[in-house]
């Protein structure tokens, strides 16, 4: 099964193993991941699953669809061109070592 | 709150759950006792009407944490536990079965019951409601066999059932009180959009009508019969007319209750180490035209938890959240910003040429801006989140009707 590393604000990494078809968000709360909160289910309408994708695998990711880009706007910490919802990733093989930043803050 | 204290959360549903995990967050050192009356871990309820009735996701993917969540931060949960009794002089609550557990705090998030529908045939076989993953887990076995159904109730909840029903193939009528669906909580035009949408999907409406006697020859339900004499044969029959708060353990310990746990802007009773939270709380609102008001949402239950666990961990703050929700029945997600009853003036904006479609419902009140209705436009929902939100000045129906207006633009003027 595929991995993804969180890397919080403050540098510490932590790797988790994610099933395929299940969100990055899903996954991360499983698994205790701090930085990631949820708290709207998966929705995209919440903005507390925001992270900081590594640049370098951003093309691997599914372009934004209007609600996420919508919800980007009102995420807690600063956008950036590599943020995305947690919640809209969905895992696949291909993002095996896909690596993305939490926030300082989701709220 | 010292460390040596016990807060105990009464109910573990959406609020409570919060409650627990935003005290830990806030660095509560004290005792903190989840007690609630369900076997499961705690889990989320908006998927039991959407993807999770339809067969989409997982019982498992309800859960808000996983088992470790509630050990790693010293949650002391307590499943399948019914508290029956506070004794505020002993500041003590006392379960089913005897146990008593002692607290400095009380938080009474005890959410709200469906109400029942108060006719004959009521508890035939086939007449079901949605409220509890067992609920949805039954109703799932049902929609597996299609046949007609009839839904009491054109409110969120019957209407997103509506939807999965419908998209599963079975024959779906749905009788409502009022004149149009969400009477209570919609704009006219947008209770014609959903209404227009659920008829193209096959949906049936009866609106004007209410069920006065539920039939059936044997032990199972066959017909709703309405009150005018008009008889709608169904295998099955989901009412959804409504929750009633769970207010009673409350009351029984002479809280003042109302329609809700009545409490301050605090969320506190009046009772200083007791308070109430999400579903079951009346608690003043600065966005409520009425002043008091009872929300039913995950931001309600979530934005409240937070209030309280910020009261108890030192930095107490009124609540003054914005309201806001969400709805998906089908492919249409309804979204809404502010509280947009009453409203006196409204302005739509629907997609422009060329654009997904979608529409929205900007809903005034002596001119300034109360809330904004959305149908799959996005953006309009979370840009107006942040202007009201923001308390300041709102743009005019006039303004918002122009042709060239953008809350986007407005916002960064
Ligand atoms: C099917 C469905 C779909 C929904 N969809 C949406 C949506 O799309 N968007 C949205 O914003 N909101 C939605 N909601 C509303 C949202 O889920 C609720 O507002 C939220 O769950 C309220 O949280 P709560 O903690 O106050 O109540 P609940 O989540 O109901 O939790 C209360 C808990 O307390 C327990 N309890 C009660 N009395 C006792 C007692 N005496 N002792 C111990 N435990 C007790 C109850 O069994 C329950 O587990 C939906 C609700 C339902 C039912
Ligand atoms: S979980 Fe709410 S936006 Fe992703």
């Amino acid at each position: 099964m595929p991995n993804v590393i969180f890397v919080n604000s403050k540098g510490s990494r932590k790797s988790v193993t994610i099933e395929t078809g299940t969100s990055v968000m899903a996954g991360a709360v499983e698994n205790g991941v701090d930085g990631i909160v949820g708290e709207c289910g998966g929705n995209a309408i919440c903005g507390t699953c925001h992270v900081y994708v590594n640049p370098d695998q951003l093309s691997l990711l599914e372009p934004i669809a209007d609600d996420e880009g919508a919800t980007l706007e009102i995420v807690a910490a600063e956008r950036r061109s590599n943020s995305r919802l947690s919640c809209q990733i969905a895992m696949k093989p291909e993002l095996d070592g896909l690596i993305v930043e939490t926030p300082e803050y989701q709220i | 709150m010292t460390r040596a204290s016990t807060v105990v959360i009464a109910g573990a549903g959406q609020a409570g759950f919060q409650a627990a995990a935003s005290l830990r967050e806030r660095g509560f050192e004290g005792r903190v006792v989840l007690v609630g009356d369900e076997p499961t871990l705690p889990y989320q309820h908006p998927p039991l009407s959407k993807t999770y009735l339809m067969g989409k996701m997982e019982r498992a993917a309800l859960r808000f944490r996983p088992e470790a969540f509630f050990v790693d931060h010293d949650i002391e949960y307590r499943a399948g536990s019914r508290i029956e009794k506070i004794d505020r002089s002993a500041k003590q609550v006392g379960l089913q079965g005897g146990e008593v557990i002692g607290y400095d705090h009380l938080i009474l998030a005890l959410g709200a019951r469906n109400r029942p529908l108060p006719v004959p045939g009521f508890e035939l076989d086939g007449v079901v409601q949605l409220r509890t993953v067992d609920d949805a887990d039954a109703l799932r076995g049902c929609l597996d066999k299609g046949g007609r159904i009839v839904v009491i109730g054109a409110g969120f909840i019957g209407l997103e059932f509506a939807s999965v029903a419908a998209e599963r193939g079975a024959d779906v009528t749905v009788i409502e009180a009022a004149d149009r669906p969400m009477a209570r909580v919609l704009s006219k035009e947008m209770s014609e959009y959903f209404r227009a949408a659920h008829e193209a999907n096959g949906i049936r409406f009866v609106f004007g009508a209410t069920a006065a006697k539920l039939t059936g020859g044997g032990p199972r339900v066959e017909a709703v019969e309405a009150g005018d004499g008009q008889r709608f044969p169904a295998d099955l029959v989901l009412v959804g007319i409504g929750v009633i708060p769970n207010t009673e353990i409350a009351a029984q310990a002479g809280l003042a209750t109302g329609n809700g746990i009545i409490v301050n802007e605090h969320l506190t009773t009046d009772d200083p180490s007791i308070s109430a939270i999400g579903d079951c709380a009346l608690h003043p609102n600065p966005y409520a035209a009425s002043g008091m008001i009872r929300l039913e949402s995950v931001q309600g239950a979530v934005d409240q938890a937070r209030c309280v666990a910020d009261c108890l961990t030192g930095h107490p703050a009124p609540y003054q959240s914005l309201p806001w929700f969400w709805s998906e029945q089908g492919a249409l997600k309804l979204q809404i910003a502010g509280l947009t009853q009453p409203h006196d003036q409204i302005v739509v904006r629907k997609a422009a040429q060329g654009e997904k479609e979608g529409m929205s419902v900007f809903c005034f009140r002596s001119g300034r801006l109360i809330g904004v209705e959305s149908v799959n436009r996005p953006l309009d929902h979370v840009l107006a989140r942040k202007l009201l939100a923001a308390g300041g000045e709102t743009p005019t129906p006039e303004q918002v009707a122009s042709p060239e207006f953008e809350l986007k633009s407005w916002i960064k003027a």
